[in-house]
């Protein structure tokens, strides 16, 4: 079973110090890979907020077909880091020629756009680019999307975070997901580890999704850009994540009913049981059936933690405010932030959506059974 | 055979019939029992003459010879016993009601060995062989599949005897859900769907089944509902619907069937505004599994005072319904229009669905409903489904098998991004050979939303003797020996309602313990598995690539 390991702070940390609770937790994780999402990115990245980056791991004529296809595009580089290690990889790492993270500026023919075109057409943009990557394999993009990094690779995370320097102040950020993979698969694909992202919206898993198929027919069939792939029976939560939050436009609360809605007792008894129950009907194809622990971020910087229905996989979520980690393990969450009141960490169990708002104070748990917030 | 008997081509030897009596001579009593139950005469009480020939026995040593002295002689006597007929009209079906009824178990049918001749002699005046029942092929695609991906170490199976599970249904049209929660917020007509049970009791209708039956079925559905909280739905098939029925609340548990020869549904329109409680669905025949593209039937023998008035038709006369709707001439209008109509008698509230046979049209049918908003869903009965009555070669040789049938269709609303929108309920030959569970499981997650069975409830709740072998098979002529599908009381008596109630529950809680020994080892339980076609595998190749399943040898 992977093992999963999210902090969200205040300050700016560096991605080493998940990687660390990673690696406490390591009897857990076979070592075969390591994910990381950061967002609220402190350095360089934080003068260009607003711009696209574009994160990936290329072959130097991938970087040149890359570069190519975004000015035809009219695309304009902006910073750029790459992670190109000088050392030979560790044991069972392949030898990669850059890792990169490229801020764009985007046409000038966005300006006029609405948001929600600018996040197609992104997506839309990094789908071309990983199509084209996956013709050739010279190029794997994990996102493209303004203040989010995405850095994934294969073999041990806590190696991979010394080989590739993850130490340094430019990849600090505020909100950081890992995961330390569990292989279950002999060859690993990197569009298969998590954690997965969509349009701002990224999550990883524990556990095995056993009706992933019928989810990812239902998900790939709704014409929206970028639900495809689907290397990971786990990649459809962040889908179905983002299916609630834009296609819906519901809350974060909406999605624990999306993926395991409750039960008739509890429906009944429920004060927004006529909403809950439509939803229930007609988001039916999302139903989950772990299982699974999903640890997410959202957008807003939003972090969270929900459990399967009735199969949980081990979660806690603690901290102080200011530092918040959500944990597949209570001895990751020690390692992070030792200094927290114990007594105050919680694991979130079938019915419960534990969240940190972006304010990073407290952590929130929201019960199915509790009223809906208001729906707009 | 007397030896007077001319020998006519149609004549035949006992050897020549597809059943074959057995009796005993040494056992049997002469009761007069079988030949009293027998539902065909095919047997009849015989008079036989024996002869008897005495030779004397060669000599002893102090005596003379006295086989030299005396002529053989002969004698003849006469016994009585059972005598098997000829005839192909009263040629023996099987049904062993004979053996079931004989107190010393001294007469029993046996199936011939060979193929027999009587099948080129059916059609005495030119009528080719009706029947009731089934296809009379045990082959099926549905029993090879094997459920494979099992839970294992990566993640935990579940126990199928402590876990809850989620294994109710939906019938009726769903909104995607976009449109759905703006419907709900608007407050605008959201179409009616149904959380049902997802194994449903196919259309049979009151007259092709016995009033001790149909009875049966009902208190045995409503028990399910009522006590235990599944919620089993039955449909009436084309023969309208007791009036009692029609204005109980047990209504919500019935699906009302509107077939081409609208029978019955005079007293149902009439009930309408006395109605407590809306039917659950109406079911739209446009064809069925066992005789594609024909209409129902209802011979004669059946349609007594009872049977007449309910459907509003003068008694002892045949029922035959068109082969399709009079209405109908394009699926886009009198289709549309027969669905919108039957949703407007019921003000919008009930799901209104149409019911075909598999064909190798289904998916322009589909596609059309999908364009519909009004269809509610669609039934597809396969070439194995069974019936009342049908020619013989209708029901051997029409139709289109359900499994690709159903894929087909499944796979084309994923295309299309609505399979969560219009539900399929595949049916046809589920459990044919006694596997109702692994069956149902299997159309199930090929991506039926939900099954119809009709047989099997006939054979587990009632004790239907037909077999794919074609045995008994008489559901045509009223004259069934299980008062299944009889209109006459002396037959029928034989049925206690109570009894069939108690086997219906029987039935569900034993297919529900099963389902959940299937789905819990795949780690399912928090919604049916519908699609779940990775879990599915066959040692067939060219299924396995036509249902788009796993190959596994
Ligand atoms: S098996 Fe049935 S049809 Fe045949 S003789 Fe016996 S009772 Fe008659
Ligand atoms: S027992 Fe009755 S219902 Fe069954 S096959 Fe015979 S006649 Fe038909």
């Amino acid at each position: 079973m992977c093992r999963l390991f999210s902090l969200t702070s205040s300050v700016p940390i560096s991605p080493m110090r998940a990687i660390e609770a990673l690696d406490v937790m390591k009897e857990g994780h076979d070592g075969s890979g390591i994910g990381l999402f950061l967002t609220d990115l402190a350095g360089p990245f934080q003068d260009s907020k607003h711009l696209p980056i574009l994160s990936g791991i290329f072959t130097q004529s991938g970087v040149l077909r890359m570069e190519e296809f975004m000015s035809s595009q009219g695309f304009t580089p902006q910073y750029r880091l790459t992670l190109a290690p000088q050392d030979t990889p560790p044991p069972g790492t392949p030898k990669r020629e850059v890792y990169l993270s490229q801020v764009f500026e985007p046409p000038s023919a966005w300006n006029g756009l609405a948001q929600e075109e600018r996040e197609v057409l992104l997506t839309k943009t990094r789908l071309a680019l990983r199509h084209m990557g996956q013709a050739e394999e010279d190029m794997v993009v994990f996102s493209f999307w303004p203040d989010v990094l995405m850095i994934k690779e294969v073999g041990d995370p806590m190696e991979i975070g010394r080989y590739l320097g993850l130490d340094r102040e430019e990849v600090y950020a505020g909100r950081i997901l890992a995961q330390g993979r569990q292989n279950t698969n002999y060859g690993i694909n990197l569009y298969a580890c998590h954690p997965f992202f969509i349009q701002g919206v990224s999550t990883m898993t524990n556990g095995e999704n056993t009706a992933f198929v019928p989810i990812k027919e239902y998900l790939g069939s709704q014409g929206v850009p970028g639900y495809e792939g689907y290397q990971s029976d786990s990649e459809v939560f962040t889908h179905i994540l983002h299916f609630t939050l834009k296609g819906l436009g519901l809350s974060l609360e909406a999605y624990k009913h999306v993926i395991t809605p409750l039960q008739d007792d509890d429906m009944h008894a429920h004060p927004d049981r006529d909403v809950l129950y439509t939803m229930k009907q007609a988001c039916r194809r999302l139903i989950i059936d772990g299982p699974n622990c999903v640890i997410g971020c959202l957008p807003d910087k939003t972090m969270f933690m929900v459990q399967d229905r009735k199969k949980l996989r081990p979660g806690i979520v603690g901290g102080r405010p200011g530092l918040f980690a959500f944990s597949s393990e209570a001895c990751g969450l020690d390692a992070a932030i030792p200094e927290r009141d114990k007594t105050k960490d919680f694991q979130p169990m079938h019915l419960d959506t534990a969240i940190v708002s972006p304010d990073c104070q407290e952590v929130r748990i929201c019960r199915q059974t509790q009223p809906l917030p208001h729906l707009h | 055979m007397p030896a007077n008997t001319a020998i006519t081509p149609s004549t035949l030897s006992q050897r020549d019939l597809p059943w074959q009596i057995d009796w005993d001579i040494h056992t049997c009593t002469l009761c007069g029992r079988c030949t009293a139950v027998c539902p065909v005469n095919a047997i009849e009480f015989g008079t036989f003459r024996k002869r008897t020939l005495f030779t004397p026995p060669l000599g002893l040593s102090d005596n003379r010879s006295q086989g030299l002295q005396h002529k053989p002689s002969s004698s003849s006597s006469i016994y009585y016993g059972i005598r098997q007929r000829t005839d192909p009209a009263y040629a023996c079906i099987g049904c062993a009601m004979c053996n079931m009824v004989c107190p010393n178990n001294a007469i029993r049918p046996l199936k011939s060995e060979s193929t027999d001749l009587l099948r080129f002699h059916r059609d005495r005046g030119g009528q080719p062989r009706t029947r009731g029942g089934r296809r009379n092929s045990d082959d099926s695609v549905l029993d090879q599949i094997k459920f494979m991906r099992i839970s294992m170490l990566t993640d935990p199976a579940l126990d199928a005897g402590r876990h809850e599970f989620e294994l109710r249904t939906l019938i009726g049209r769903v909104l995607p859900p976009a449109e759905a929660l703006k419907t709900q917020r608007e407050k605008g007509w959201m179409p009616p769907v149904r959380e049902i049970y997802p194994l449903m009791i196919g259309s049979m209708s009151f007259g092709a089944l016995s009033p001790n039956m149909w009875e049966g079925l009902q208190m045995g559905v409503a028990y399910l509902n009522e006590e235990l909280g599944m919620p089993v739905r039955m449909c009436t098939g084309e023969g309208g619907c007791p009036p009692r029925l029609l204005r109980s609340r047990f209504m919500k548990y019935v699906i009302l069937q509107i077939a081409s020869g609208y029978f019955g549904w005079d007293e149902i329109v009439h009930a309408i505004p006395h109605m407590k409680e809306d039917p659950c669905a109406v079911e739209i025949k446009y064809g069925q599994g066992a005789k594609p593209g024909d209409g129902g039937l209802l011979q004669w023998h059946k349609v007594n005072q009872l049977i007449a008035a309910i459907r509003g038709v003068p008694p002892g006369v045949s029922l035959p319904s068109p082969p399709t709707h009079q209405t109908k001439y394009s699926i886009e209008e009198a289709v549309a229009k027969m669905i919108q109509s039957m949703s407007m008698a019921w003000g919008f509230r009930v799901p209104v669905y149409p019911k075909i046979s598999a064909s190798s049209t289904s998916l322009a049918v589909l596609n059309n409903l999908t364009r519909n908003p009004y269809a509610a869903g669609l039934a597809i009965d396969g070439e194995d489904g069974g019936t009342g009555a049908a020619y013989n070669v209708s029901m051997n040789h029409m139709g289109h098998p359900i499994a690709s049938n159903l894929r087909d269709c499944y796979l084309n609303l994923v295309k299309l991004g609505k399979q969560n929108e219009l539900p399929i309920i595949a049916g046809g030959g589920t459990g044919k050979n006694g596997n109702l569970a692994a069956n149902a499981a299997a159309l199930i997650m090929l991506g039926a939303s939900a099954v119809q069975i009709g047989k099997y409830v006939m054979q587990a709740a009632s004790g239907c003797l037909g077999s794919e072998g074609d045995r008994c098979n008489i559901c045509n002529i009223g004259r069934c020996p299980k008062g299944i599908t009889s209109q006459d009381p002396r037959l029928y008596r034989r049925l206690d309602p109570e009894q069939v109630a108690e086997r219906v529950v029987d039935m569900y809680v034993g297919f529900d313990t099963e389902l959940k020994k299937i789905v819990a080892p795949l780690g399912r339980s928090t919604s049916l598995p519908i699609g779940m076609s990775d879990a599915l595998g066959i040692a067939d190749r060219s299924a396995a690539e036509r249902l788009q399943i796993k190959y596994v040898v």
